[in-house]
């Protein structure tokens, strides 16, 4: 039955009896109102897009100097996964060479098991470190150490966020738990529209990587001050207090992985996203069969809005 | 417009309670028989869509509250530590953050959708200030919430926010203690904004009750304007709303756990990942993106008024800026008087509607603008978009009712659709001939 037969028949049906005089709602006036609205809607949008562009280009002065350089993580995308290995060369690099100046409060020895330790791996790990940890009171009321164990969180460098500034020369280094998370520099206009479909999450990582091998000598025209020291993908300004961290060969790897400050700055920024959220991989697929389910459940709920709204014109 | 209840109990269950509690009946009447008009389109379903989303924020929050500890040294790791530890502790405290998110998206189509249709005109401007009402509740609300992880930029917004009252001439600097607790923004604050944040929800769920009591006398809009005038122009709630609705629900839902689950973080503020430093000022604070316009507009006043002619400082730059913020929300309770045209829905104001797009660009653009550093090229930007804002609502809402030629309407919703159908223009009516007088059926 044709669309027009379908609704004379229901007007029939539903009683109506006065002349039909269809007014606006014609094919060619609707479409006609499509075209002015969607000109409009063009027009606004280019306004906009070149007010946007004037303003970056004035913006431009912005830090950091240099966007981040984006890596091919092993848990970007949707169907992301830590790379064990990777991660457990990350967590060398930070023994060896962050934990020095580095808390890493947040997490526990225990979380050490995702990386794919043993607990007695861990346990040698941590005493290896040799941290001790206050506990107490003991039956006499007194306060104890105790050699760190699993279910302790990680141990810091410094007793307090004082004494840390007095080590560093007042700049305290920043706990590193969260730090992938903590560092995103804006991607910009129209970048961070593009960043929803393609899933782009890794600023962190990359703001990461990029300033631990971005050091390099200061351009002729550029003053740095004493105890400074330049890096273009540092967010904050020109240079910061940490000196350049890694340097090539300065960690042995027991997995044949080059031994090189690429390889260290890609290994310790995927741990440190790791430890900023380590049930990353879980989230992922959770996500992907919330919304495969929820895909099906749409679509059965559509079809059965077809079938009841059939027959019935709106 | 509800009618007669034709509610009648069929079993001994059912008459037991309609004669003493007819709750039954208020349910068939409100959800399965209620008429609502056949031509709604997909805008129409984002009311339930926010029903949806205030339920699963008041679920989710009462199990994160569970596990959230509301004291300034411990806020912070208490977060982490349900997100790590707690079991779904992730993925309810992140579905709680990004909810939040939604939440103000459907509510921003809801709002623009009533904009567009002119759904506050007369019989239903209480339905709309209650409407408005909801969204400050809902402001209120997801600005305290957002301080109690209490990082960087909870701390900080904080500290912004609080001391717009102290910009209120006599009261405000005692009106800013009660609000902190102290002198600044410290445990107190927080204990208090987390008993606040947890009562919100529940006198939005209230309002939200009058809300829909009050659109359930007069009815829905509907894209014509039309007021609904016979049976034909309306189907039942249940099944074509409820199948309807839950379509959309789930879409919404969908897009939702698309940024849940793939991309948390991607509506937050980096900052708020670093622990509250009352020492160390973020170089850029900025609100949440929901409340960027409204940001902007406060930015935008950053001169004294004075009295002309004299040095005497009238309103100086804060409370300018304050009362600009607030006025660009209160300014929303006077709209249903503020349109003067008689026409309902855009469809049939050509001038409107392009006013109308221009003013939803301004407002993403006076958005945009707020998370720009205040600076250069934004500062004017910002001044002539804020203008505009106001502009609209001030000269061109009314002015429009008088100068405007609407288009002919259809005499009926039925009409309409059925006009549709045959595909084909016939004789337009003269516009008189349709804006019959509102009738309430």
């Amino acid at each position: 039955m044709s669309r027009a037969a379908r609704g004379a028949a229901f007007r029939q049906a539903a009683g109506f009896n006065y002349d039909f005089k269809p007014l606006v709602s014609s094919v060619n006036e609707r479409k006609r109102m499509t075209k002015v609205s969607s000109k409009l809607l063009t027009l606004v949008g280019s306004v906009l897009v070149s007010l946007t562009l004037i303003g970056s280009a004035i913006a431009a002065s912005g830090y950091p100097i240099n966007k981040p350089r984006e890596v091919d993580w092993s848990f970007a995308g949707p169907f992301g996964k830590w790379d064990l290995g990777q991660l457990q060369r990350g967590l060398k690099v930070y023994t060896e060479a962050c934990s020095a100046c580095h808390s890493l409060s947040i997490l526990h020895y225990r979380n050490l098991t995702d990386l794919g330790y043993t607990e007695d791996q861990i346990k040698n790990y941590i005493n290896d470190l040799g941290k001790e940890v206050t506990d107490g009171p003991n039956e006499d009321g007194e306060m104890f150490q105790r050699p760190a164990q699993l279910q302790d969180r990680f141990q810091g460098p410094y007793a307090n966020l004082k004494e840390a500034a007095a080590a560093n020369g007042g700049a305290v280094p920043p706990d590193m738990s969260l730090l992938a998370k903590a560092r995103a520099p804006e991607r910009g206009f129209p970048t961070f529209i593009f960043d929803i479909f393609t899933m782009y999450a890794e600023n962190g990582p990359d703001y990461i990587y990029s300033l631990l091998t971005g050091y390099k000598e200061p351009p002729e025209d550029k003053e740095i001050l004493d105890g400074l020291h330049y890096n273009p993908y540092f967010a904050a300004g020109t240079a910061l207090a940490m000196a350049q961290p890694l340097y090539d060969e300065q960690i042995s790897y027991d997995d044949g992985s080059p031994e090189t400050l690429d390889q260290y700055a890609k290994d310790v920024s995927a741990f440190l996203m790791w430890a900023s959220e380590p049930g990353l991989p879980d989230r992922k697929q959770r996500g992907f069969i919330v919304i495969v389910f929820l895909a099906i459940f749409a679509g059965l709920l559509y079809f059965t809005k077809k079938k009841v709204w059939a027959g019935v014109p709106h | 417009m509800s009618g007669h209840s034709t509610y009648t109990p069929k079993t001994k269950f059912g008459k037991f309670w309609d004669d003493r509690l007819p709750i039954y009946r208020l349910v068939h009447d409100s959800f399965v028989t209620f008429p609502i008009p056949r031509n709604l389109n997909s805008f129409y379903t984002f009311g339930g869509i926010l029903m949806i989303m205030l339920v699963s924020q008041i679920i989710t929050g009462i199990v994160i509250a569970m596990h959230y500890v509301p004291e300034a040294s411990m806020a912070f790791n208490s977060v982490q530590d349900m997100r790590r530890d707690v079991a779904y502790g992730h993925t309810l405290q992140t579905w709680h953050a990004v909810g939040a998110s939604f939440f103000f998206i459907a509510v921003y189509i809801h709002i623009f959708r009533g904009l567009y249709y002119g759904s506050y005109k007369a019989p239903r401007e209480i339905l709309w200030i209650l409407g408005v009402i909801i969204y400050l509740l809902m402001m209120a609300t997801a600005f305290m919430g957002y301080v109690l992880p209490w990082g960087q930029m909870s701390y900080w917004g904080a500290q912004v926010i609080t001391s717009f009252f102290s910009a209120i001439p006599l009261i405000g600097q005692t009106l800013h203690e009660y609000l902190l607790g102290g002198y600044a923004v410290g445990n107190a604050t927080l204990n208090r904004f987390f008993s606040l944040h947890y009562l919100l929800p529940f006198m939005i769920l209230g309002i939200v009750i009058l809300h829909v009591w009050t659109l359930h006398v007069t009815g829905q809009t509907n894209p014509t304007g039309v007021e609904v005038k016979s049976k034909q122009d309306v189907v039942p709630f249940t099944p074509y709303a409820t199948i309807k609705d839950a379509f959309a629900m789930v879409v919404f839902m969908i897009v939702m756990c698309y940024f849940v689950f793939f991309l948390p973080d991607y509506l937050g503020h980096a900052d708020n990942y670093i622990p509250a430093d009352p020492l160390k000022t973020p170089a850029h604070i900025v609100p949440e993106w929901y409340f960027l316009p409204f940001y902007a507009v406060l930015r935008a006043v950053d001169f004294n008024i004075m009295i002309p002619f004299t040095d005497v400082v009238l309103i100086d730059s804060k409370l300018g800026g304050v009362l600009a913020m607030f006025g660009a929300i209160a300014i929303l309770f006077f709209v249903p008087w503020l349109d003067t045209s008689d026409v309902r829905s855009a469809n049939y104001r050509p001038l409107y509607k392009i006013f109308f797009w221009l003013f939803v660009a301004n407002s993403v653009f006076l958005g945009y603008l707020g998370s720009r550093p205040a600076e250069g090229i934004w500062i004017p930007l910002t001044k002539a978009s804020t203008f505009w804002y106001f502009f609209h609502f001030i000269v061109i809402m009314p002015a429009l009712g008088w100068f405007e030629k609407p288009k002919p309407r259809p005499a009926s919703i039925a009409d309409s659709v059925f006009g549709k159908e045959d595909g084909s223009a016939g004789a337009a009516a003269p516009s008189g001939a349709t804006a019959a007088p509102e009738t309430k059926g």
